[in-house]
């Protein structure tokens, strides 16, 4: 199915955006792509891989695969050379295939992306209507030739409208995975598994000692919570895009049918998700409810959590939804009385059985532990690198 | 174990002391016997389970898990209990997981070859929360917040009993404590007072307010002078001899010399003391003796143990609480006339003609090395706790020193959201370059409107953060009250200052004119 899709103008790389990163180096190699490559046409002769353009992991990797003659990361992240895109580029580039609407993979300032149509309106609800050139959706399961390559995006299962990247190119399949779950989630598509040769995964969780709970069991404890402390604010932290929505309709699947009251931060992007026809039902702003709200739930960014903001509550009660209170020591830490290990990234387990899944002889690890899940599956006979991508936040879940 | 290990889970979590106690109440009153026992075990005096855990997990560690995967989970996680019981494989279907008594049951009968069978099998069928649940138990004392008195308390409260009469039978039981059960759930008669000698709730004191001052009767009061030791209740009975803490924690390994006096039965209050050539000596001096599992007789002789009496509690098994103050002091003098042992004398009654007499006295305590006054009601019984108008500590009036602000922190609970604890500098350094060094830290002394004013202060102040901590633009003077202040190594200043507190806060004055290093360091003493 052939869309539109601008063209990509001379270079790849674009410099001196107002705003953005201007400290990092010129990429080198900007000046070596095809010029005037129009969007879909397949040039006469196909790019190769240029001597001396590839990064030192590319260098690496020379040896094991001939991926990176067509996939490798630069500075501004994972290129698609063929297809004249960049994956969740950390800077403004000309043309960028989104993965989903979270700030540490969707940037603003690049002059053209596709993405889903979920993602493209998180991301001017984010980030404003002007924080891209021109914006193409791509449903899922919706193939598209882009150079050389055909592309599609399936079901990541992390939040609204996140998707994988599904490339092929002259027989080979690469998928980038961005960040993913595997769990059931009310307010996502569940992740689809994609048979490939090249799986380029998060590793935000990837140690074993990182295996996350039934999430029905950590709704049950703030419910329980409540009912022990019913003169307390439950003031939980979490996440803006995706936690907020998951945890309300996980509230709501469990029969919590209170009303649970938003900081003003996580409003826009939670209407947006009952605008969808995700039922999250009654939401009012902290800012217009009456009382000190005790007994009730109230949800707010992380960094709300015992801030000034929160001296309007009833002895506020923290809690935090995150992969991260596995660990007592982050709890504590960040002085949360119940922790909720509810997370939209894959656990140790996942990661495991999604790449043992999508058969890939060869896995690359974007960002988060990457140690561990190298050192694992390299025990699997499984050809595996860490990337090291600059820019994500694998921390901030 | 699923239970307990909840217990635990939430325990750790829970900072505030009602919250624990709310936790602590609805498990024993729910969770069966005999496990509850052992719990109650774990929480309060600790269980001798002589578990080698270390040793049995690094013997079956190896063979569970990659040691490299294991290695990179112990960094991030910082914790070797935790991180077994986070990376233990999951066997799929957990079985039936063991009750805690069966877990004692079976340790009690078991050969150390077979620890490290059993200790697997329990960790396969356990979910995470009760691996590490059993982790902790298995290592004697899980460290969760809860000193022995308040998992007493909590249990008092779950069946509606005192726990002054928990405490009096405590030192007869044994885990898991069937007995206590039993009475508390009215099947059976209260447990007989333990053979072997009980710590008896101690009495205690208020600060002397104004008010207080105002309506004293000089001739209703005992006056005595307050010492600069620790509370200590000497109980001996039938050849045995405890020496408990304020809060009942037998710390007599520490003192043994006060610990085998000859035919003394009696329960004693008094004030323990280090004592040199009949003259009492500083409180560090004390310090040396502290929490020690073992005494030399070296340390002994350096630092001899006393012990100064002022109360009798019960003498030759008569429990004498309910007589007045006057009665016991005098019970108190006649047994001390007949039984003294060497390393004990008598808290001395001082007397006065009239108020202005005792005020006088008061005023020379700092002068004398004194901490100040006790006034105790003649008349009143020895109650337990701390009841209103019969025990006054009259301290000595605080030293101030002005001092600059430099770094705050936030608190915990109500003040989770306000920098409430704050460090302050005095000056120092020559005179055309002074440096501000920090010289103490103090989290009281205000009200919450001045709280709410220095929070706001600090946050529009701040000049860097690390971590939790704000450094703060050197502006603000505090008027810091204190008791004393001692010379000290461990500090960048030389100086440590005892019971710190925000006396006043100084809007008006500038930080060059706060006081140096130099004045507070002539105040040593």
């Amino acid at each position: 199915m052939m869309q539109s899709w601008p063209a990509h103008p001379e270079r790849g790389q674009r410099q001196g955006d107002p705003g953005s990163c201007t400290a990092y180096p010129v990429s080198s190699f900007a000046g070596g792509f095809p010029e005037r490559l129009p969007a879909f046409s397949v040039p006469a002769t196909p790019p190769l891989a240029k001597p001396g353009a590839a990064s030192d992991i590319g260098h690496a990797m020379a040896s094991s695969s001939n991926f990176q003659s067509w996939l490798r990361p630069d500075q501004s992240g994972l290129y698609c050379e063929p297809g004249g895109f960049h994956i969740d580029p950390s800077r403004p580039v000309s043309r960028a295939v989104i993965t989903h609407g979270h700030s540490d993979h969707a940037r603003p300032g690049h002059d053209a992306i596709l993405a889903t149509a979920d993602t493209l309106a998180l991301m001017r609800l984010r980030l404003g209507a002007g924080c891209f050139g021109q914006g193409q959706a791509l449903a899922y399961g919706e193939t598209l030739r882009l150079g050389e390559v055909s592309l599609r995006l399936a079901p990541a299962g992390h939040i609204l409208g996140s998707a994988q990247v599904v490339i092929d190119y002259r027989g080979q399949r690469a998928v980038i995975s961005g960040d993913y779950k595997r769990r059931a989630d009310p307010t996502c598509e569940a992740f689809e598994p994609v048979p490939c040769d090249l799986f380029v995964t998060e590793a935000t969780f990837g140690l074993p000692v990182y295996r996350h709970e039934p999430d029905h069991g950590e709704v049950a404890k703030l419910l329980a919570s409540l009912a022990d402390f019913p003169g307390r604010t439950h003031q939980i932290g979490v996440y803006g895009l995706g936690k907020c929505q998951r945890l309300i309709a996980l509230l709501r699947q469990q029969g919590y049918d209170r009303p649970v009251y938003l900081h003003g931060a996580l409003r826009s992007m939670s209407d947006y998700y009952a605008g969808r026809g995700i039922a999250l039902g009654d939401m009012p702003a902290v800012a217009d409810a009456p009382g000190k709200l005790a007994g009730e739930i109230v949800l707010s960014p992380p960094s709300a959590l015992g801030d000034r903001w929160s001296r309007r509550f009833a002895e506020p009660l923290n809690g935090f939804a995150s992969g991260w209170m596995r660990i007592r020591g982050r709890v504590r830490q960040r002085g949360v009385e119940l922790p909720l290990i509810i997370s939209d990234h894959a656990d140790w387990p996942e990661l495991i059985a999604t790449i043992a899944e999508t058969g890939a002889g060869e896995v690359w690890v974007t960002h988060g532990r990457e140690d561990a899940l190298v050192h694992e599956l390299g025990k699997r006979s499984i050809t595996a690198r860490a990337l090291r991508l600059v820019g994500r936040e694998d921390d901030a879940e | 174990m699923k239970a307990f290990a909840d217990l635990l889970d939430r325990l750790t979590y829970t900072p505030a002391r009602t919250g624990k106690l709310m936790l602590m109440r609805n498990y024993f009153r729910t969770a069966p016997d005999p496990c509850r026992g052992h719990a109650l075990a774990a929480l309060s005096d600790g269980l001798a389970l002589g578990f080698p855990l270390r040793r049995v997990l690094a013997g079956i560690g190896e063979r569970r898990f990659d040691p490299e995967l294991f290695r990179l989970s112990r960094a991030d996680v910082g914790d070797t209990a935790e991180t077994v019981a986070l990376i233990w494989p999951g066997t799929g279907a957990p079985g039936a997981a063991p009750a805690l008594s069966d877990i004692v049951g079976t340790l009690a009968a078991a050969a150390p070859a077979d620890h490290p069978a059993l200790l697997t099998g329990w960790l396969d069928s356990l979910d995470a929360t009760g691996r590490w649940a059993l982790l902790k138990f298995l290592g004697g004392a899980p460290r969760v917040g809860v000193s022995a008195r308040l998992a007493k308390q909590a249990v008092a409260d779950a069946f509606g009993a005192s726990i002054d009469d928990i405490e009096e039978i405590w030192h007869g039981l044994q885990p898991p404590y069937a007995g206590l059960f039993d009475w508390l759930e009215g099947r059976a008669a209260r447990p007989a007072l333990s053979a072997s000698p009980v710590f008896r709730p101690l009495m205690l004191a208020h600060p002397l307010e104004v008010q207080d001052w105002d309506r004293l009767e000089i001739d209703d009061f005992a006056v005595e002078w307050k010492w600069d030791g620790i509370r200590v209740q000497l109980a001996a009975r039938g050849g045995l001899t405890k020496l408990f803490s304020r809060t009942g924690d037998d710390i007599g390994h520490s003192f043994p010399e006060l610990c085998a006096p000859e035919g003394v039965d009696a329960v004693l209050d008094g004030e323990l003391l280090i004592m040199r050539d009949g003259e009492v000596q500083p409180f560090a001096a004390l310090q040396q003796r502290l929490n020690r599992k073992s005494v030399t007789r070296a340390l002994m002789a350096r630092h001899p143990a006393h012990l100064r009496l002022y109360d009798a509690l019960e003498i030759a098994g008569e429990d004498l609480r309910g007589l007045s103050f006057e009665e016991r002091r005098a019970r108190l003098e006649a047994w001390h006339r007949d039984h003294a042992p060497p390393f004990t004398d008598l808290s001395e009654r001082l007397r006065f003609a009239d108020k202005a007499g005792l005020r006088a006295a008061w005023e020379q305590t700092r002068a004398a090395a004194i901490e100040g006054l006790m006034l105790k009601r003649r008349s009143s019984p020895y109650l337990a706790g701390r009841p209103k108008g019969h025990w006054f500590k009259w301290k000595r009036a605080a030293l101030t020193a002005d001092c600059v602000l430099l770094y705050a922190q936030k608190g915990a609970g109500k003040r989770a959201s306000f920098y409430s604890d704050y460090t302050f500098g005095a000056w120092s350094g020559p005179e055309g370059a002074p440096v501000l060094v920090p010289v103490g830290k103090a989290y009281s002394g205000f009200t919450d409107r001045e709280l709410a004013e220095l929070d706001r202060f600090i946050r529009a102040n701040t000049v860097e953060r690390y971590g939790p901590v704000r450094a703060v633009a050197p502006k603000l003077v505090l008027e810091v009250a204190f008791d004393a202040i001692q010379p000290s190594a461990r500090h960048k200043s030389g100086i440590a200052m005892r019971f710190p507190r925000i006396a006043r806060i100084r809007w008006d004055k500038p930080a060059e004119e706060a006081d140096r290093l130099e004045t507070l360091k002539a105040m040593i003493g």
